[in-house]
This record gives structure tokens, C-alpha cells and sequence, in this order.
């Protein structure tokens, strides 16, 4: 390799366009920002170096309004082997089957823009991000979930859009072969013009045997490994930090395609790889591709990278150096290698028909250089690409006490509970889940719909529980009570399948930040989300920000997403979700009060009014640590959110196939959503000793009802249980299917 | 009783499969798609369920010409029991050891979900156990599962009691329920549920675990 001295801009052929003011701006950069870009070059960048530059300060990759408020999360504890900052979190959960200690790695990433553009190739991609990410720390995907949001159901687009992220998603991950074991899916007007697909992905490694993306050693050479580099994707994270607005079509060619045949055969090759100890460091392409992924091992190795372009696979003629390094082809790696292994490395990659090929080395200095067709066409300080991105505190305001909940009319509660099950944000979901591999693995021990997913451990008698959950409507109502709540729901529905609560990832989707009323929403969320990672001793140990989430000057609701992994040390630790007949229904926690921001009086009278719940953290740790601690007295339970214990009692009494009958006849005892509480069911003898522990342990334990018969009564008005499940059922088919 | 599963380059359940078969006491050896021989001494070859090749071109048609396939098919046709699930049984299908096609499920979507099978033939070495028109519940999870042949090869398969499960509620729009069926011999069986899937009483059942018992006790006694 020769090394040209300067930037050959004048000899290029074609020449790279001149960088005017036009140019500047088409790059997401503000004027500001290029004049920091000149501050550090002294003197003006290259068109390829002025892509790098978009891609690394853009507000995906740099985290540049966020990352103020994001150091302030709760991030360590114990279990967590490895925090933010790497590619997904790694959380210990103990001994494996020859005794080598296991860690869950896991995150969750959101692939919004792109599925609103391309639904289907949109959301199969965040499945491949999503994968990758996890793979690439070494760990086997077990669980996969996704939470999505869409607009209203009559909105002319929504149909076509779920319709394409549910086949891009299983599309993708039944062919990769990972279960898809829970996930959330909303309907709101606030994402009529932009939709929410926030993919979770979660593997199991050795926790000796985690691979993280830290370059090192000089004169390592780096390999990329898996599929081609196309034109596909180029300026993807860029246009995932805009706003939506005319002209958002155009954009369909930035939108990436997926192949999970490749990814899985990346997979097997990446983990067959890993065991032979040839690897140093590894980074997967996600968004800007090779930019981000080089720039990353260098950055936090302390090291620079030479690459030479004209080694790098690609799929059509004639790529340019700009377009090489900003393009977001998927199922693609970046691997530090030793030396001495290359050959075997190589022989592996053979035998899964992939390509690997040297594409440049490690160097000692603080340096980006980027070579092609023996011109240098980017030479930049590298440490400066991560670590000089502008970070922003941008104005913020309290978001307003909102509206009080006007008085209501009366509705008799069984309507009340039919209007909830026949909307299709609370209808059952089945049309979509059986759409998803959930069982391949033939580890799922439960499936979607029950609460938390459940996946065992492969090999072994433990068992890892999932969740996503956000209640966006309280977020905006009230930021920080909402990001509490996100995690108080997470960590419910873990206690509530008797799993001990251990990390979290959030997905934090928002507006525009540069808007103070958005950018307070955000500040209030993760304020909420950080006090409750603290009280409830479950740190984020991984995250995206989606920001920018607009359309025409409209946000979508705040929605940040909670995903939570649970550890069941036994698998006979798990609490079953479906009640037997003549069991006795009882509440823990108080009666419910609260119908502001309920799922009720949204869906009944279409009023989003009141305050969100109060979430008491203290209260929430103490009931699910009562469940957890008592879950022998348990037949079986679920925790109480959405349409409050009503809706609860009907769903456990639909997976168990009984009726129910609560004796309450007051609304907001049916229908509140006070936090902190869960409905179970248990024997006549389990319920007085329940009872009798939550006396002891100052918990609230009181009998609400029974399941038995084929009957839903709730307080005297009654229907047959088989009618309102057809009806519950059917919902969301007869809209979509 | 030593058993062979094959992983072609998108399988996905093969390892699931291995575990079916040793829980039913067999010797599991894996063997990998560019191989052109069987280990010596085999019992049964077992092609696992995933998409080998991605599904390019149709499901299984790549697979069916992968090098060992010429070895699986030789095991068949000396007498060698296999056992083909989901995209296992596409690639015997599009390798000639079985009749008929799997094409796409007539609601166009995958389908995931517990099925309901009726046993239609207990004379087989993996349905013998059971009496001719018993429910079992077993697992689907595929996009191309409709079986299609033409009338004759139809009309011959009932004649000569070779279809092995019937759907008792058709998830994919297979002609006459078939879930699965039987070669000439009755040694090969390709069949769209995933009996491994249904293997643990965890799991939510144990009637596929029947399936791998069922082959070792016939094989225990050949």
C-alpha cells in the first residue's frame, strides 16, 4: 500500500463534488458544526471525509442531544458484567452446565424511519441489527421481541404498514431461526406518520467468552467478513435523524435489505470463529456501516485504522470511496484477527460461503486514513470522530399539569370490558404472533400473550424471562411518573412469571429535541426511568435514542420502551399463567382509584385526560418481591396495567379456559390502573396462608373474586366467557387479516 | 441405534432435532451438508426443519443437491429409515424420496402455532404406537406448507395407506389434510409439524417425543 500525503481531491476521476453551503446542510450538519469540523482539520474536509463526519455527529450515532441525560441512568450493579457503550449489555446469571458462568447479552434498537419508508426490508433489518448486535459479543440469540407502534387503525396507511413490519420481522427471524417470544403493538393517531418498530434481541454467552469491540495491537490486520458492500443504505443514520415531511418516498433507496440466510450463516461462522481464539475485537455494520464500525475499534483500542477500499467486497462496479464507507448494506462485520490464525480464520468463513478479506490494519497513530484506487481520500484525526461530536444541552421545559379527567358517563362493566377487548390496542394479538416462529429452539417455555416470554436456558434447569413495556399516554401526560411506570410494568410482569428482575435496555423514542417542550419530555423520562433502574435494582445496561420522530411538525406520543430480562433460577420457579376452576381470585396491592390516561377512557370516550398513575418505586419493589418470595402459594398470575384488574381477570380466565366472576361493580375497582399490583389466583388453603404472609409482610392481599364456570361476571353483570373470547380473539384479524 | 443429522447451510432446527433423538436413546452424530458419506453403521438420517439455502429458488430444491443428499438417498433406497421435518421434508420431496410438493400456505402468511394432527396410519416405524385415528397435538411453524400432488399420486397414496398425520384443522390448505407421508417402504417419513418441538412436557407436550420412541423401539427389534 502506498501512502499518498494529502487528500487527492484534485486528482480524483471522478472528481468528489465541491463542498458548498448546499452540501453542508444536505449532510444533517448545522453550520456550527462544520466550522468545528474545520477547527479540527485546519483546513476544509474532503467529500468522503465530510460523509464521515455526518455519520459519526449525527444524532444516531453520537447521541448528541441525549447524552447529557443518558449518563445520569443507573448503569452497575453486581450482575452487570458489561454497561452501556458496547454493543449490547452482559448480565451474569450464574453457573452453566460444566460449571463455566453464563451472561445473558441483550438490547434493544429501534429501525423507525426505515420501516415507515419500506415497512417490510425496514423491520427485517432492525431483526439483522438487532441479531447482529448481540452475536457479535459471541452470544447465541435465544428470545427476539418487538414493540410497535402504529397510528390509527382507519388511518389509510396503518393496515399496509403492519401488515409489511409483521412480514419483515418474521421474515427475518424465522429464517434466522430465533423465537420471538413477546413484544407490544399500539395503535395511536400520534403515529399516523410515523410508525415504531423497536426490535429485542437477547443471546447467551460464556461470561468469559464475551467479545467487545476494542482494538489492539499495531499492525492487526482488520478483516470484513460476511455478505457484499452495495449502494444500499448510503446516508441511512442520517436520514434516521431528520423529520418526515414531503418528499419522505424519495427516500426509499436509503432504506437497507435484508438477508437472513447470510445473517445466519454470519452467525455460525462468527461463533465457530470465537472458539478458536483467533479473534481480538469485533464490531459488527450497523448504521454507517464501515465509518462507524472502523472508527469504534480504533477509538476505544486507542489505536488508528488504515483501510484500503479497493479490498472490500462489493457488489456493483464502480462503488466510490464515499460511497463505500457511508453504505449500510447489512450482514456485515469488522474483526481485528491475530495474524497467525488468518488461514484458519479464512478456511472457516470458506466453509459458510462467505467473504473475508484483509481490508487493513491497526496503526499507532490517532489517525482515520482511508485509501483507495492508491489515493488517500480521507486522512482524519480518529479519536476527534467519536470523541469531539458536538454534545448539546438543549433548552427544556416542564411539561404542564395536564387536564383533569372530566366526569364520566355511566357504562354498565361488562360493555366497559367489551369496548376494551374489541380495540384493537387491547384485542388479542394472536394474528400477529403466529406469524413469528416463537418455538424454534424448542426451548420457549412460553410463548407470546402471557405476560412475559419465557426461554430456557439451553442444557440447563434455568430459564431467562422477557418483557417490552411503555404506557406512552402517561409519558406525555406525565414524563417522569411515565418512565417510571415503563419500568415498574417490566418489572411486574418479570415478578409476575416468578423471575427475579436483572437489567434493562430502553429504547427512548421521542420528537424533535430541539423542540423544549419534546426535550422535556425526554429529561422527565429519564429521570423517571433512572429512579426506578435505582429502587428497583434493575440497571440499563443497554439502548438506542430514536429521536426526530415527526411528521410535519407532528410527535409521536414519548414512548420509551422498556425491555427487562428476568433470571428463573429453577424452572420449577415459574408461575403458571393460566388459573385452574374453583380457584380463588385475589388482588395484592390496594383497590383501584385511578381512571386518568386509562386505556378505559381513552377507548370508551376517547379521553386522554387526568394524570398519569402515581408509581410508588418502594411499594412496587416490596409487592414484587412478596410475589416472588410466595410464589409456592401461587397457581397462577399476571400483574395489573392497561384496563386495570378487569381486564386482567378476563385475560387470565381466557388462558385458562374458566370463567370469572369479581364482585366489584365499581368502575375504577374494575377499570383503574393503579400501579403496584397484581391479580392472582390461587386454592382455597394457598389463599388464606397469602393472605396471612401479606398481613405479616405488610402487603395488601384481598379477595376480589373466583375463577370457575363459563361465565365473565363482573359485579352481577355477566356474559358467557366463550363469546366475549371469540369476539377478543377475532378483533384485530377482522381489521388486518 | 445411532442416528445422523444432516445441517445444510439455513438449517435451523437441527440442533433441536439432535436432542429429540438422543432423548430417545440414540447415538447422534451431526454431519454437514458438503459431506458426500453417511457415518458407517447409521440407523436413520434426520433433515431438521429451518430454510437451507435461505429458501432460495423453491424450499429445499438447493438442498435436495447438496452433496450428501446422493448418501441420503442411497441409505433410503437399502433400506434406511429418515425422518424429514418441515424444510426436511420439502428437500425430500424435491430429492424425488418422496412424491408430491410443498407450496405456499394458501393464506399467503407463516403460521405458527400448536396444531391438532389425526394419525392416519399406525403400520409405520414412527406411528406405530398409536391406533389409526388418534388426535395428537404437535407444532407448525412454516410458510410453505401446503402439500400438493396430483390425484393420482393422491389417489395411490391413500390406496397404499401412506399418509402418516392429517391435520384435523388445515392450517395451510393441503390437499386431504395431509400433515405428512410415507415413502413406498414406509421408511421415509416427511411430515410439515415438528415433532421435536413437542418433546418436553415443558414445552407444552410430549406426543412428538412419541414419534423418536416409536423408531427406536421398531428399530430395537428390526
Amino acid at each position: 500500500m502506498s501512502e499518498p500525503d494529502t487528500p487527492a481531491r484534485a486528482h480524483a476521476a471522478p472528481p468528489e463534488p465541491e463542498i458548498t453551503d448546499a452540501l453542508i446542510a444536505e449532510h444533517g450538519l448545522t453550520p456550527e458544526e462544520y466550522a468545528r469540523i474545520l477547527r479540527l482539520l485546519n483546513r476544509p474536509p474532503s467529500f468522503t471525509e465530510l460523509g464521515i463526519f455526518s455519520a459519526m455527529w449525527n444524532e444516531h450515532c453520537s447521541y448528541k442531544s441525549s447524552r447529557k441525560w443518558l449518563r445520569t441512568l443507573h448503569t452497575t450493579g453486581p450482575q452487570v458484567i458489561c454497561g452501556p457503550g458496547e454493543n449490547a449489555g452482559v448480565v451474569d446469571i450464574g453457573d452453566g452446565p460444566d460449571g463455566a458462568k453464563l451472561a445473558v447479552v441483550f438490547k434493544m434498537e429501534s429501525h423507525n424511519h426505515p420501516s415507515f419508508i419500506e415497512p417490510t426490508q425496514g423491520a427485517a433489518t432492525g431483526v439483522g441489527g438487532i441479531l447482529r448486535d448481540v452475536f457479535t459479543m459471541g452470544a447465541r440469540p435465544i428470545a427476539a421481541m418487538n414493540a410497535l407502534s402504529f397510528g390509527r387503525p382507519e388511518h389509510p396507511r396503518t393496515p399496509h404498514l403492519l401488515r409489511g413490519v409483521v412480514e419483515g420481522i418474521g421474515g427475518y427471524g424465522n429464517c434466522f431461526g430465533v423465537p420471538n417470544v413477546g413484544g407490544e403493538l399500539r395503535f395511536h393517531e400520534s403515529y399516523d406518520g410515523n410508525c415504531l418498530v423497536n426490535a429485542f434481541a437477547a443471546g447467551i454467552a460464556r461470561a468469559d467468552a464475551i467479545f467487545y469491540s476494542a482494538a489492539s495491537g499495531v499492525g492487526m490486520p482488520v478483516v470484513y467478513l460476511g455478505a457484499k458492500t452495495g449502494r444500499d443504505g448510503v446516508g441511512g443514520a442520517t436520514m434516521a435523524s431528520a423529520e418526515f415531511g414531503e418528499g419522505t418516498e424519495e427516500k426509499r433507496p436509503t432504506v437497507q435489505v435484508g438477508d437472513p440466510f447470510t445473517e445466519k450463516r454470519l452467525l455460525e461462522a462468527c461463533l465457530e470463529l470465537m472458539e478458536t481464539g483467533a479473534v481480538i475485537s469485533i464490531q459488527d455494520m450497523g448504521a454507517a456501516g464501515l465509518t462507524c464500525s472502523a472508527v469504534e475499534m480504533g477509538d476505544k483500542g486507542g489505536l488508528g485504522i488504515r483501510l484500503d477500499l479497493d479490498r472490500v467486497p462489493c457488489r456493483e462496479a464502480g462503488m466510490s470511496a464515499y460511497e463505500m464507507m457511508l453504505s449500510e448494506s447489512q450482514e456485515r462485520m469488522l474483526m481485528v484477527l491475530r495474524p497467525e490464525r488468518e488461514a484458519e480464520a479464512r478456511a472457516i468463513f470458506d466453509k459458510w460461503d462467505l467473504d473475508f478479506a484483509v481490508v487493513g490494519e491497526t496503526i499507532p497513530e490517532d489517525r482515520f486514513l482511508i485509501l483507495h484506487q492508491g489515493r488517500t481520500m480521507a486522512d482524519l484525526p480518529l479519536r476527534a470522530l467519536s470523541g469531539e461530536a458536538p454534545e448539546y444541552d438543549r433548552p427544556w421545559v416542564e411539561t404542564p399539569a395536564p387536564a383533569p379527567l372530566p366526569d364520566l358517563p355511566d357504562l354498565p362493566p361488562l360493555s366497559a370490558l367489551t369496548t376494551l377487548i374489541t380495540s384493537p390496542n387491547h384485542a388479542h394479538k394472536g394474528w400477529v404472533w403466529e406469524q413469528y416462529d416463537t418455538q424454534v429452539g424448542a426451548d420457549t417455555l412460553r410463548t407470546p400473550g402471557q405476560g412475559a416470554g419465557i426461554v430456557r436456558v439451553h442444557g440447563t434447569d434455568k430459564a431467562l424471562a422477557f418483557t417490552a413495556d411503555v404506557t406512552p399516554r402517561y409519558v406525555r401526560a406525565n414524563p417522569r411518573m411515565g418512565g417510571r411506570q415503563a419500568m415498574a410494568e417490566a418489572y411486574r410482569n418479570l415478578c409476575a412469571v416468578g423471575a427475579q428482575p436483572l437489567a434493562a435496555t430502553d429504547n427512548l423514542n421521542f420528537g424533535n429535541p430541539e423542540k423544549p417542550e419534546i426535550m422535556g419530555q425526554l429529561v422527565g423520562a429519564i429521570e423517571g426511568i433512572g429512579e426506578a433502574a435505582r429502587a428497583l435494582d434493575m440497571p440499563i445496561v443497554s439502548g438506542n435514542v430514536s429521536l426526530y420522530n415527526e411528521t410535519d411538525g407532528h410527535a409521536i406520543l414519548p414512548t420509551p420502551t422498556i425491555g427487562a430480562v428476568g433470571l428463573l433460577a429453577h424452572l420449577d420457579d415459574v408461575i403458571p399463567a393460566a388459573p385452574g376452576a374453583g380457584m380463588v381470585a385475589l388482588l395484592i396491592g390496594a383497590p383501584g382509584t385511578h381512571l386518568g390516561q386509562s386505556a378505559l377512557v381513552l377507548e370508551a370516550w376517547g379521553i386522554e385526560g387526568g394524570d398519569a398513575p402515581d408509581v410508588d418505586l418502594g411499594q412496587e419493589a416490596r409487592h414484587g418481591a412478596f410475589v416472588r418470595d410466595n410464589r409456592a402459594l401461587i397457581g397462577a398470575a399476571t400483574d395489573l396495567s392497561d384496563g386495570g384488574l378487569a381486564l386482567a381477570a378476563f385475560e387470565m380466565a381466557a388462558a385458562g379456559g374458566v370463567g370469572v366472576t369479581l364482585e366489584t361493580a365499581t368502575m375504577t375497582e374494575l377499570f383503574g390502573e393503579d400501579q403496584a399490583r397484581y391479580l392472582v389466583a390461587c386454592s382455597f388453603d394457598q389463599a388464606e396462608a397469602l393472605m396471612v404472609a401479606g398481613h405479616a409482610a405488610g402487603v395488601p392481599v384481598s379477595h376480589v373474586g373466583r375463577f370457575g364456570g363459563d361465565t365473565v361476571s363482573l359485579g352481577g353483570d355477566s356474559a358467557p366467557l366463550a363469546d366475549l373470547v371469540a369476539l377478543w380473539r377475532g378483533a384485530l384479524a377482522a381489521r388486518f387479516a | 441405534m445411532k442416528a445422523a443429522v444432516v445441517t445444510f447451510p439455513g438449517s435451523n432446527c437441527d440442533r433441536d432435532l439432535a436432542v429429540a433423538f438422543a432423548a430417545a436413546g440414540f447415538d447422534v452424530t451431526r454431519v454437514w451438508h458438503k459431506e458426500s458419506g453417511l457415518p458407517a453403521g447409521l440407523d436413520v438420517v434426520g433433515l431438521p426443519g429451518g430454510f437451507s439455502f435461505g429458501d432460495h429458488l423453491r424450499c429445499g430444491a438447493i438442498a435436495a443437491r447438496a452433496p450428501i443428499m446422493a448418501a441420503v438417498a442411497g441409505f433410503a433406497r437399502s433400506g434406511g429409515h429418515v425422518l424429514g421435518i418441515c424444510n426436511g421434508f420439502q428437500v425430500l420431496c424435491e430429492a424425488g424420496l418422496l412424491p408430491g410438493a410443498l407450496m405456499r400456505n394458501a393464506g399467503l402468511r407463516f403460521v405458527c402455532r400448536p396444531e391438532r394432527l389425526v394419525v392416519a396410519t399406525a403400520d409405520s416405524p414412527f406411528t406405530h404406537p398409536w391406533a389409526a385415528g388418534t388426535q395428537v397435538d404437535i407444532p407448525v411453524a412454516h410458510h410453505d406448507g401446503n402439500y400438493r400432488a396430483d390425484a393420482d399420486t393422491l389417489a395411490r397414496l391413500r390406496d397404499e395407506d401412506r399418509i402418516a398425520f392429517r391435520y384435523a384443522g388445515n392450517p395451510n390448505g393441503s390437499a386431504d389434510d395431509i400433515a405428512g407421508v410415507l415413502s413406498e417402504n414406509r421408511r421415509v417419513l416427511g411430515m410439515m409439524p415438528h415433532p421435536e418441538r413437542a418433546a418436553d412436557a415443558r414445552l407444552g407436550g410430549t406426543d412428538g417425543a412419541v414419534v423418536f420412541r416409536a423408531l427406536a423401539a421398531a428399530l430395537a427389534t428390526v
